[in-house]
């Protein structure tokens, strides 16, 4: 009889420290994720089904607990559960027609936090990360070097990074860079 | 750099997320199979490339992923204003609702002698 293989999920940072004293870089716990789409009339259904209100406004996000809903676009979410709890059946269950892909393992996350960790950041994001435009709460799909991340403000020094899997090494690294200047 | 109002996130960005789409308001074709390939190279192939104001389609790819509309100074690279797609060519002469000052290397640095 042949040996039966057992597969074990490979989290794309396992194992990664990083950063300086300024900003401090930590991989995030797997999370269930699903990217949404919905057209306005589902909206309401849907934020029931998941126990979470999809926010309607650029750059805001809502949260229940440890499941976040990240406004993206005018018809499209990405919706964190840190719980890893089945989104695709929460949204399945709302009855209403939308699209949701689940990419759980598509993304990984990073945790950057301390007083330079909008520093560390900016050393590859474009974007004005000052309290008054990119307050706790925030979110946006971005540019960091040359990733795709959705950036994420959970307190007013902790940032987390969403990006592909396959860009996290590339992200962990510029952000190490950018930890590493955050400190001087 | 170059910061582009996006209509559907209702706020300046840097140019980094965006990509450029070719000329706006080009109209497709109905009838594609019965025109000549005179008509079809006027459609497809076509274009004023004008010195000055030119209408373009922009996408925030990696903002909102939205398509919308510009109107950039070829000349200038100034961006006068942006809408959302479908909406109709906006009047010019109409103050723009952007407003903002567009920083270029030219205004920064002075026009290259
Ligand atoms: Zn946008």
């Amino acid at each position: 009889m042949a040996d039966q293989a057992i597969a074990t999920r490979n989290v794309p940072l396992a194992g990664r420290r990083g950063g300086s004293p300024a900003a401090i870089l930590t991989p995030a716990d797997p999370a269930s994720r699903i990217a949404l789409r919905a057209g306005a009339e589902a909206v309401s259904a849907l934020s029931a089904a998941l126990g979470v209100t999809l926010p309607v406004r650029p750059k805001t996000s809502a949260s229940t607990g440890r499941r976040h809903a990240l406004w993206l676009g005018p018809d499209e979410w990405l919706v964190i559960d840190e719980d890893n709890a089945d989104l695709m059946a929460a949204a399945a269950s709302s009855g209403v027609v939308h699209s949701a892909v689940d990419v759980s393992h598509r993304n990984t996350a990073v945790i950057v936090s301390g007083p330079g960790a909008e520093v560390a950041i900016n050393s590859g994001c474009p974007q004005d990360l000052s309290l008054a435009i990119f307050p706790v709460g925030a979110c946006s799909r971005t540019i960091f070097g040359k990733a795709e991340i959705v950036l994420f403000r959970t307190a007013e020094d902790t940032f987390r990074v969403e990006c592909w899997r396959s860009f996290s090494p590339f992200v962990f690294g510029l952000l190490s860079e950018g930890a590493e200047d955050a400190a001087y | 750099m170059l910061l582009i109002y996006c209509p559907y996130c209702e706020e300046e960005r840097s140019e980094l997320e965006f990509r450029n789409g070719g000329d706006a308001h080009i109209a497709r074709p109905t009838n594609m199979a019965e025109i000549s390939d005179e008509e079809f190279e006027a459609y497809f192939f076509l274009r004023d490339n004008p010195k000055g104001v030119i209408f373009e389609r922009w996408r925030h790819v990696h903002g909102c992923g939205r398509f919308f509309n510009a109107a950039r100074d070829t000349i200038s690279d100034r961006f006068l204003t942006t809408y959302k797609a479908g909406e109709p060519k906006p009047d010019l002469n109409e103050k723009p609702k952007t407003g903002a000052e567009v920083e270029t290397y030219e205004a920064l640095e002075g026009a290259a002698q």
